[in-house]
């Protein structure tokens, strides 16, 4: 069973290497934005398969606070792409947009 | 016992993924590329010390070396270019000869470390030890790291904490975040 464990985990890691090799590759920002993303969630099923094989609980916090970040890290790099910037707040997105969208017309 | 032989190598897959990410953040010229790497280094970095039990190192890596540090990567790239510009081969060979000469003096001072989990060394044998023996009875907390910088050092960590928050104030003062960028935004307009 544990043998079984360790095989899942390697299966991560390499998976976690095919996300690397598209970040290092992938011709645009997008691809990069998604393999990281992807890159992450596999951090977080690495780690609970992790503390699976070893039997201790304490890296099921880290990978939820790592399911957290990743999912602050990829909002802030959308919207960074998005606005050019990190101080807008949430409140003033849609009045730029619509701002945007009179702009285009 | 079994387990320490078999995570051996998933250390291993996790430092050979750290030194390919390396050495693509040295190539790349696409900053934003770059930023995303230092992002992924930070959370294989967290990953592989949660491998080696450091538990308490890998909850600050990934809250500061992931989350944090990834934005404000993302803040600077902002105020400079998005491509890097080739260094000088001159230059080049300078760092060469730093980065060479520190490697040298690092695997120098390897045969003096303790072996990996020698329960002899000076960070197990005589404080940590006793941290180990009181912590259940005074405190009664399971993780001593948490203990030590809770309660037998909470004074120092008030320090640091108060040190910290001081700095970030002077730094947002200064800069005054909010207030410029929508300054530049009129003017752009």
């Amino acid at each position: 069973m544990t043998f079984l464990t360790f095989l899942v985990a390697i299966g991560m890691a390499v998976a976690m290497a095919t996300m690397l090799a598209r970040l290092f590759a992938g011709p645009t920002l997008y691809d990069r934005v998604l393999a990281a993303n992807s890159f992450g969630t596999k951090t977080v099923l690495f780690l609970l398969v992790f503390s699976a094989l070893v039997g201790r609980q304490d890296a099921i916090d880290i990978a939820l606070l790592y399911a957290l970040i990743n999912f602050v890290a990829t909002i802030a790099i959308l919207k960074f792409f998005r606005y050019r910037s990190l101080e807008i707040a949430l409140a003033q997105m849609s009045l730029r947009k619509a701002l945007d969208g009179e702009y285009e017309k | 016992m079994n387990h320490a032989d078999l995570t051996q190598y998933l250390d291993y897959l996790l430092i050979a993924m750290l030194l390919a990410v390396g050495f693509a953040i040295v190539r790349l010229r696409n900053l934003f590329a770059v930023v995303m790497l230092t992002g992924v280094y930070s959370l294989l970095c967290a990953a592989w010390f949660v491998s080696l039990d450091a538990v308490d190192v890998a909850f600050t890596e990934a809250a500061v070396g992931a989350g944090i540090s990834t934005v404000l990567m993302l803040g600077a790239m902002l105020l400079t270019a998005r491509e890097s510009e080739p260094a000088g081969v001159g230059r080049h060979w300078a760092a060469f000869v730093v980065v060479a000469a520190a490697g040298a003096a690092l695997f120098f001072a390897i045969p003096d470390m303790p072996v990996y989990g020698d329960p002899e060394s000076p960070a197990n044998a005589y404080v940590g030890r006793d941290y180990l023996e009181q912590v259940p009875h005074d405190i009664s907390i399971p993780n001593v790291v948490t203990a030590v910088l809770s309660s037998y050092r909470g004074f120092d960590t008030l320090g640091e904490v108060v040190v910290v928050f001081s700095a970030a104030l002077g730094v947002m003062l200064l800069l005054g975040f909010g207030t410029g960028a929508r300054r530049r935004e009129e003017e752009e307009d």
